[in-house]
């Protein structure tokens, strides 16, 4: 019965994605005649977000009481597993994580319609057509080849979903949180069709469309830190980020999401970049559609790999052409048209934000360039592989510029400015950088990019928070203070890369019990190791003693770990976290004389990375708080001086 | 004016050039097998240890006494090796020289395995660092190299030998014999 | 074929059938006593891809063929090789797909030659914006 409405409401959603398609259309074409097509539009958004909200509830529900009877609940859930990982199974597959894709977009379109009032009519019409537009296809792609609500023909007798490693609350919550990322960013496509439909880009666009990307680029940063860690602690081996084509993937809409943050707060404070603004808004939904066919596809080798299906990627494929190629031919045909915004001097912040613009674009054109070089070879029958050496010299050609460009940037007037004028903050931050860098040298030997890494990190930390310099904190804008976070938090996570890559040491020892080694200024010793079971493993467990510079010793117990259903072997980590970094230690095998392989860390500063993203996450959020409390501010402004003004007309 | 429309044409061009690329792929199979790069070039020095009791070590040498032959690079532990047992013994019959390499595997296990699945090979080499794997450029078991009499590896056969592969690794061996 | 993905998968989570019994190569998991030589060699096991993995480096990899690997890293480093040299020797027998590092060759050079290409892209978009604007 449930299923059976969530598929009849998924159904009904998508039909009146269908009327908000043609009558926004409509209404965009020929606004004059068209009002009662155009007055059905809002609430077809509004609506359609109701109904997909109560397709994904239902969802939901036949996983909480494991529906054997539903086929997606067969093979994905099981009765004993505990409650929070059965409802996150529930976007752990394909069709459900479909699912949650056009509940997003919908519930992004019926945020639209519902708050949204600064906008010229028929661009609202336009945009909110857009976004139909692109529901449509998921809608379809949904409901006649990944029905989530199928049922079997006899229910199953038990769920097969039980894969161990699934059941983590990392990669529970991994999905949504850069779910509402991706999905947000269609909003930022469908406000730049609709501006470049209506040929309205103007401040008050990006004043609306700013808190949505906002809205989206937190969740995608946040997601993509939660994914790191998940990574380090999980798969065992102490690496936060590998450049494979999964990461990447994620990676690459927050490349352009992070662009198109900085270009709209140009369009919105200044009125330029305009062409840039439209253009990122466009990309950064393509590169998310682009990402979710890379990792379902199965074009791509990765060790992240999801369940694939190449007839799958044909549909998404087929999507993202359509999509993307129609949005494309517009940008092409209508983005000449679109008149040069206010000017600007070289150096001034928009000049600054257009290295920024250029840099990001830059770095993104590299990492979709090295995750698809592969697939290109292989069409020649070559198979090479592109890892890490490549990216991060290359990415680093345009970071390194980027981030001394951030070092003066915040510091600029707009329009117009001298380096002069900012000389002293500047030359401040870049003597602190320079110190880090003697500092980092000093402690041990340093490669190029770690060295350069320490550098800027120490300047930008430094340059970040010089705008709070001679003013006011009391009474600073809350999203200045967003800025100063978040651009403290790129230097925070630079640090901890620099730091991770240029001082970590590892051990490999195999010892006996009662055997001490040391790892950095770690001293550890192995006390025993033991069997221990779980719900559903077995593990052998080494007991260790570890202290730090000779402080009290922290008990911490790796294990090598193996389940019997699936059968699985896995390797849980164990970790001792210090504010200066982590101790990182795995077991492996018993050697044929009794002594257990041992492999040991000391990390500096590791977890830096992710507090660093952390930092730039909450930037975000005090940023976006920060405008829309301004905005309701200017509303109510607003609303009271027509008040007045209508009272005075009356007394008049 | 000319500048502005190039720059705003080329995300379509770029964008068309990955679909086209990727629609492509689609419909290709997923390759997951790495082809050794050593076809064409001649086998590394080596000198393996016997494998098996009853039968004598593998040396490059052996591998260049005039005589084209098939290397098997296989184990016991290796599920598809058995299922290629009966063409490994169809081509011993058909006069086939085989010579093996066991990977990573104790005598005993070898001695189980050629007792259950019969033993097509002149000469077993153990090979338990996978130094003589590596050296020729294989991947994993089984593979079948075809190496002709002056040690130059010629063709390679990735995965067990089907019965189709017989009469292909057959005729390679007599090309190469001529 | 589906034994094949079932070999693949040997890397982090390893089923128990389809494994061999013997020990790890000797300097699987044991570092060189000098510090300069593991530093060396582990930057090279760095680059250097499992082959029997979905897409680890050696150096992270629990399979027995990249311990097998990292075995002749380890003594060919300590044997004096220069690690350039290694990853040519594994590139001599595996092609380009098992260094990490593409190497400037026939089949990579658009790999180099687009982010040359990006920079100067790079450079004229911001010459033709920002001295239009000043």
């Amino acid at each position: 019965m449930i299923p059976e409405a969530g598929l009849a409401a998924l159904w009904l959603a998508a039909a009146l994605a269908a009327l908000q398609f043609l009558a926004g259309g409509i209404a965009v074409h020929r606004p004059q005649g068209n009002e009662l097509l155009a007055s059905l539009v809002r609430p077809a958004a509004a609506i359609q977000a109701l109904l997909t909200g109560l397709a994904f509830l239902a969802l939901l529900y036949v996983f909480s009481v494991t529906d054997l009877s539903v086929k997606l609940v067969a093979s994905n859930s099981h009765s004993a597993k505990p409650m929070i990982y059965k409802l996150s199974g529930a976007w752990g597959n394909h069709e459900g994580s479909m699912l949650l894709w056009v509940t997003v977009m919908a519930l992004a379109g019926g945020g639209i319609a519902l708050l949204e009032r600064r906008l010229p009519e028929r661009t609202m019409m336009a945009t909110l057509a857009a976004q139909a537009f692109v529901g449509l296809g998921f809608y379809a792609f949904l409901l006649f080849s990944s029905n989530p609500f199928e049922r079997l023909p006899q229910p199953a007798a038990e769920g097969m979903g039980l894969n161990p490693l699934l059941q983590d609350v990392g990669l529970a919550f991994h999905p949504p949180t850069l779910y509402f990322g991706y999905v947000g960013l269609s909003v930022a496509f469908s406000f730049a069709v609709g501006a470049l439909l209506t040929r309205q880009v103007t401040p008050d666009f990006a004043r609306a469309m700013r808190p949505w990307v906002l809205f989206a680029w937190i969740f995608l940063t946040l997601g993509i830190t939660a994914g790191s860690y998940w990574a380090y602690y999980e798969l065992g081996w102490g690496g936060w980020w590998f450049w494979d084509p999964v990461e990447n993937a994620s990676l690459m809409p927050w490349l352009a999401a992070t662009a198109l943050l900085h270009s709209v707060s140009v369009l919105a404070a200044r009125d330029a970049l305009r062409t840039w603004t439209i253009m990122l808004g466009v990309v950064a939904f393509s590169m998310s559609m682009v990402g979710t066919f890379l990792v379902r596809s199965g074009v791509l080798t990765s060790v992240h790999a999801f369940a694939v299906d190449p007839e799958r990627g044909s549909f998404i494929l087929a999507l993202l052409a359509l999509y993307v190629g129609s949005a494309l031919v517009l940008f092409g045909l209508r983005a000449g048209t679109i008149s040069e915004g206010e000017r600007f001097a070289i150096t001034s912040r928009e000049g600054a934000l257009v290295v920024n613009n250029v840099a990001l674009s830059a770095i993104l054109g590299i990492v979709l360039l090295g995750t698809l070089y592969p697939l290109l070879t292989e069409a020649f029958d070559v198979r090479v592989s592109v890892g890490p050496p490549y990216f991060n010299p290359v990415s680093a050609i345009f970071l390194v510029p980027m981030l001394v460009v951030l070092m003066v940037g915040p510091l600029l007037r707009w329009r117009k400015d001298s380096l002069g004028r900012v000389s002293k903050p500047v030359l401040g931050a870049l003597v602190v950088a320079l110190a880090a860098l003697a500092a980092a040298l000093i402690l041990g030997p340093v490669e190029v990019l770690p060295a350069i890494g320490f550098m800027l990190s120490a300047g930008v930390a430094v340059a970040s928070v010089m705008p709070l310099a001679g003013r006011n904190v009391l009474r600073l804008p809350l999203a200045t203070w967003g800025m100063v976070l978040a651009h403290l938090g790129v230097a925070v996570s630079l640090f901890g890369m620099a730091a991770d890559s240029a001082f970590t040491k590892e051990v490999l020892v195999a010892a006996r019990p009662g055997d001490t080694s040391e790892v950095g200024p770690w001293t550890v010793m192995l006390d025993d190791a033991r069997p221990v079971a779980g719900p559903n493993w077995t593990a052998m467990a080494g007991n260790m003693s570890v202290s730090y510079r000779g402080g009290d010793a922290i008990h911490v117990a790796p294990q090598a770990r193996n389940y019997w259903s699936p059968v699985q072997s896995t390797s849980e980590v164990a970790m001792a976290t210090r504010w200066n970094g982590q101790f990182y230690a795995m077991i492996g095998d018993e050697g044929e004389d009794g002594r257990w392989q041992l492999m040991l860390w000391w990390k500096p500063f590791v977890t830096w990375i992710w507090y660093g993203g952390l930092l730039i996450g909450l930037g975000g959020m005090l940023a976006l708080v920060g405008r829309v409390i301004a905005d309701l501010k200017r509303r109510d402004i607003q609303r009271r001086v027509s008040e007045r003004r209508d009272d005075a007309e009356v007394t008049a | 004016m000319t500048r502005i429309r190039w720059t705003l044409w080329a995300p379509l061009a770029i964008f068309g050039a990955f679909v086209v690329l990727v629609g492509y792929q689609l419909t290709q199979p997923a390759q997951t097998e790495v082809e050794s790069a050593m076809i064409g070039k001649s086998i590394p020095e080596f000198d393996l240890k016997p494998a098996f009791a009853d039968r004598p070590g593998l040396a490059s040498a052996d591998l260049r006494d005039g005589q084209p032959k098939l290397l098997n690079i296989f184990a016991s532990w290796c599920i598809p090796c058995r299922v290629e047992a009966p063409q490994l013994e169809q081509l011993r019959r058909a006069g086939a020289p085989i010579h093996g390499v066991a990977i990573r595997d104790r005598p005993e296990d070898v001695a189980a395995f050629l007792a259950q699945y019969g033993n097509p090979f002149t000469r077993i080499g153990a090979d338990d660092l996978s130094e003589v794997q590596l050296g020729i450029g294989s991947s994993g078991v089984p593979e079948t190299f075809v190496v002709d009499g002056e040690g130059v590896i010629r063709y390679q056969l990735i995965g067990d030998i089907r019965p189709e592969h017989v009469p292909l690794l057959l005729e390679k061996l007599q090309e190469l014999a001529r | 074929m589906k034994l094949l993905i079932f070999l693949l998968s040997l890397c982090l989570t390893a089923p128990v059938l389809a494994q061999d019994s013997m020990p790890p190569a000797p300097y699987a998991y044991r570092q060189l006593d000098d510090p300069a030589q593991e530093a060396k060699a582990l930057e090279l096991m760095q680059t250097l891809r499992c082959l029997k993995c979905q897409s680890q480096s050696i150096a992270d990899s629990d399979a027995p063929m990249a311990g097998d690997m990292r075995h002749q890293v380890r003594t060919r480093i300590a044997a004096g090789e220069e690690p350039e040299a290694i990853r040519a020797w594994l590139m001599e027998r595996y092609g380009d797909y098992v260094s990490y590092k593409p190497q400037i060759s026939a089949t990579t050079w658009p790999l180099f030659a687009i982010p040359v290409l990006l920079l100067l892209v790079a450079g004229l978009v911001l010459r033709r914006r920002l001295r239009a604007r000043s």
